[in-house]
């Protein structure tokens, strides 16, 4: 290993930029003559609009134009097209359409209902306010079990009862018989709390467009360029794709809520042409909450069936979940084919069935939230496994040990679709064990009970599974895109390697990683390669970044077009060497003869490839670059176990995180430093959601509650311990890097261990979050108090 | 409309602002010093924050005007000839960034930190970062950072 090579912690490239104030977020771009739109969003949950009076903002200073949804219908602007369509529904998907701005109605508070575009910011603000709204309330529902209750009043003309589709996964007569045939059937009742993923940079977009060659440009904040050129493209605008380019530079964060296509991006770039100015519009946090895809939003009955010596027959799962107002771009991904196959968790579990229940509801769309169905999955999966324990007397890591698929079992077919690739649970479990000190638990618990806390320990082993995704199971489950990744290897005469890949960075580090794979690939200085993503007219094409896929799909992607590189100039060697192409062997960056000292440096071989003074022109074509289009062969299976450890005032049901170990086995890895950076910010997210995020919605009313950092919980500094890291390694058996994917997983491991660990310590099971109100309510219901 | 002039990262700077223009906006939109970023609206997240006459302030929630005749220092003036200052070498050699949007704040915060307070306890840190919110590091790393520019090992 070199120090920039694969398995260094290389710091990273794209510092210096952000450390220094010299980042490239959208909304530091600024266009020239650019006017600022404004939107104004609907104030109820669920409303007809008998009409819109926008003539005395029209009129104000300032104001260019006030649009509304006519307009929109007007200029024959399609929808906002959803790229995803489950598979296997038992009841036909009823797809409402979503016009860019509203007509006639609004559906959750935040819709869009008209846009003020102006010389300045204030001004279109200002004019905003003018707009008069003749809104007719409707009752609102926000409760995903309450959706299809005949009493709920209809949201979409196409969705009776407010159903989107029945979906179903497994085999549900082998469950159910199993279910008749057990020794102990363990049940759980649970919701999995609305979150709103809040990456810190609010969307921002901007919308040009260039007379010269009717050709539009939109700056905008998205997880993927390519996908979102291709919907707004062809769906909504409905003109070509390569008149449409779309820059996507640096992304203060994503964690799925920049993976949509939104109307805002729709209208910025529509308006453009119209008003014949770039169009800038920047959100609002308070926007941001309204209006950003939120994540999660389940209601669920899972049970468990055991036999007698505690050995898992079955699980059965119902899950009512929401996609909010309207179908997102993905939104019913989350709900179906990212949560349902993951419910094998590290067990062998012989019969699975899960029911999805999948509705609409007054609130902001659902769509993709770090994890994305796997954290749903994992949760209620790790809460079962440790009820299970509790309730047939095994001890929780016993009950695990007796139900691990077996190291000699891969790969492993699940009933749920997948089939791991690799893994080896054990020795996780294991180092997880010892560097949580377990065996010490007594003895802390002892000393916080002479403190009068009360303490708890509690376990999540899961799976997950990512590198998102072989191009034909997409196609089966109902992507409307293939998910193989593109990468283009580019030489200078003078020898610096320029990258372009699809993949997309917004805090990953991709810069660096992608560099250290090049490296240690072609032999080169790591300081002499550069990583272009982001920006359609330069990258040929690409999927994006979510779903843990970069690495494994867009790494590959890029090891594949330096092995053709490799390759080709094995043949320009063989010529220089005047030696067969066989006897051609490439180490550490040069091609030498074999079993001679005879060699060429791959800076040389660019030279010759690319000034082809010498070079078997009658036999090749000149220069070096290569390109790839890599479709992976299966999902990767990365795995872990994580273990929390928590103290509990039984006075105020304050709960400290006293201690957080995670072992996780991502297959190889490229950047140790920027991976266990990964699994911090998982974890935070993951505790976050399990202890102080909750998006909450006024049951009556279906306002937004929790709609500024004043009202939503999110982590401090002050609420989160140092974590303790460890890994073990199983490469990825069908990628080239022998690499799985890590950037969700402490997203799906940390709910559930942190909850099993509250529930140690108060004896009664809970809800997330579990605030110090929930957790002192929990206690007082409890029959005895605690000691 | 008011005119406003202060010091920004040394050099006079000065514009005509509406009363109700925040000190942030005046950064980014008159100066176009970008590198100070607006995270929220109500005062929480942190990235906006940036030095006045010394001290950590959040620029959202100073009108331009009461900047009048005032030092600024913003992030993009912390580096000194072409060298990062200890913090922000300490953050890169630290890993206390990923997606770089809360990072400008976050750092302007930690320095102000250190000079009100030169060897703080790690529940000193956590507390004072209360108002920087950061979505992708879990503040481990940052926290990691600021304790070893404090114990003169930063970058």
């Amino acid at each position: 290993m070199t120090d920039t090579g694969i398995g260094a912690s290389v710091r990273r490239k794209e510092d210096n930029r952000f450390l220094t104030g010299r980042g490239r977020y959208t909304d530091d771009i600024n266009r020239t003559g650019q006017a600022y739109a404004c939107f104004l969003r609907s104030p109820h949950a669920h409303a007809k609009i008998d009409g819109i009076d926008t003539g005395a903002a029209k009129n104000a200073p300032g104001v260019i134009a006030v649009l509304t949804g006519d307009d929109v219908a007007a200029d024959g602007l399609g929808g906002i097209p959803c790229g995803f369509a489950p598979t296997g529904v038992q009841a036909p998907h009823n797809a409402p359409p979503r016009p860019a701005l509203v007509q006639g109605k609004v559906c959750f508070v935040g819709d869009l209902v008209a846009m003020v575009i102006a010389d300045d910011l204030n001004q279109a603000k200002d004019a905003a306010e003018l707009i008069q709204v003749d809104y007719q309330e409707l009752p609102a529902n926000v409760d995903p079990a309450k959706a299809t209750d005949s009493s709920t009043t209809r949201i979409h003309e196409a969705a009776e009862n407010n159903l989107y589709a029945d979906w179903g996964l497994g085999d549900k007569e082998a469950t159910d018989q199993a279910f008749a045939q057990a020794h102990h059937v363990t049940k759980i009742d649970l919701i999995n709390n609305r979150q709103i993923p809040n990456a810190m940079e609010p969307r921002c977009s901007i919308g040009e467009y260039d007379q010269a060659d009717e050709s539009y440009t939109l700056y905008t904040t998205t997880q993927n360029p390519h996908v979102t050129r291709l919907l707004l493209a062809a769906y909504v605008l409905q003109i070509p794709e390569h008149k449409l380019r779309v820059v996507s530079a640096d992304v203060g964060g994503g964690f799925g809520s920049k993976i949509p296509h939104y109307p805002e991006e729709a209208l910025v770039t529509w308006t453009a042409k119209k008003v014949g100015r770039p169009v800038k519009w920047t959100a609002e946090r308070s926007e941001s909450f309204l209006s950003d895809t939120h994540g999660r939003d389940h209601v669920t009955r899972a049970e468990l069936a055991l036999d007698e010596n505690g050995k898992f027959l079955a699980l059965r799962v119902h899950t009512s979940a929401s996609l909010g107002a309207y179908l997102s771009t993905f939104g019913a991904m989350s709900t179906t084919y990212l949560y349902a196959p993951v419910l094998s968790g590290q067990y062998i579990i012989p019969a699975i069935y899960c029911g999805v229940t999948i509705v609409f509801t007054n609130t902001a769309p659902i769509d993709a939230e770090r994890g994305a169905g796997r954290p749903e999955a994992t949760y209620l999966v790790e809460r079962l496994v440790e009820n299970a324990a509790r309730e047939t007397g095994i001890d929780r890591i016993e009950i695990r040990r007796r139900n691990f698929i077996p190291e000699d079992a891969f790969p492993y077919q699940t009933p749920v679709v997948l089939a791991y690739d690799s893994g080896n649970y054990a020795p996780i479990l294991d180092k997880a064990l010892e560097m949580a000190d377990r065996a010490g638990f007594e003895t802390r618990n002892a000393d916080a009970k002479s403190r009068g806390k009360l303490r708890g320990i509690g376990f999540c082993t899961y799976i997950e599974a990512c590198g998102i995704a072989p191009s034909n199971v997409a196609g089966a489950i109902g992507a409307g895109i293939g998910l193989y990744e593109s990468a283009e290897v580019r030489f200078a005469v003078t020898g610096a390697v320029t990258v372009f890949t699809g993949s997309h960075q917004h805090g990953q580090g991709h810069e660096t990683t992608f560099a250290q794979i090049v490296a240690d690939r072609l032999g080169v200085p790591f300081d002499s390669v550069d990583i272009v993503h982001g920006d359609t007219a330069r990258v040929q094409w690409g999927h994006g970044t979510y779903g843990s896929r970069s690495l494994a799909v867009g790494g590959s992607a890029i090891a594949v077009a330096c092995d053709k590189a490799i390759e080709k100039g094995k043949k320009v060697a063989a010529h220089l060497l005047e030696a067969s192409v066989t006897d051609i062997e490439f180490k550490d960056g040069n091609f030498t003869v074999s079993g001679t000292d005879q060699s060429k440096s791959f800076g040389e071989i660019i030279a010759a490839a690319m000034v082809p003074h010498n070079f078997p022109l009658d036999e090749m074509e000149p220069g070096l670059d290569q390109r790839s289009f890599y479709d992976p062969k299966n999902f990767t299976f990365p795995a872990g176990c994580h273990i929390c450890e928590v103290e509990i005032d039984p006075d105020t049901g304050v709960v400290k995180i006293v201690n957080w170990t995670a072992v996780d086995d991502f297959g190889k890895i490229v950047n140790p430093m920027i991976v266990e950076g990964q699994i911090h910010g998982g974890v935070a997210h993951g505790i976050g959601q399990a202890l102080l995020e909750n998006c909450v919605y006024d049951p009556e009313s279906g306002q937004l509650l929790t709609g500024s950092y004043m009202d939503y919980c999110m982590p401090r500094a002050d609420d989160l311990p140092n974590f303790n890291l460890g890994f073990t390694e199983t490469p990825c058996p069908h990628n080239p890097l022998g690499v799985k994917g890590c950037g969700e997983a402490g997203a799906i491991a940390a709910p559930p261990a942190l909850i099993n660990a509250v529930i140690d310590a108060i004896g009664v099971d809970i809800d997330m979050p579990a605030t110090p109100e929930k957790v002192w309510r929990a206690l007082q219901s409890r029959p005895q108090a605690a000691e | 409309m008011p005119t406003v002039s202060m010091t920004v990262n040394g050099r006079s700077a000065a514009g005509e602002v509406e009363g109700r223009t925040l000190l942030v906006e005046f950064l980014r939109e008159h100066l176009r010093l970008t590198g100070t970023h607006v995270g929220c609206d109500t005062s929480q997240c942190g990235a906006c924050v940036v030095h006045v006459n010394g001290k950590s302030v959040k620029s959202c929630t100073l009108l331009a005007v009461q900047a009048e005749g005032a030092e600024v220092t913003t992030i993009e003036g912390l580096a000194q000839n072409g060298e990062l200052h200890p913090m922000q070498a300490a953050f890169k050699e630290h890993h206390g960034l990923q997606c770089g949007f809360c990072t400008p704040g976050m750092v302007m915060s930690a320095v102000d930190l250190l000079n009100t307070n030169a060897h703080p306890s790690e529940t000193e840190i956590r507390d004072w970062l209360e108002g920087n919110i950061c979505r992708c590091t879990g503040y481990h790393n940052i926290v990691k950072a600021i304790q070893a520019v404090a114990q003169g090992q930063g970058g």
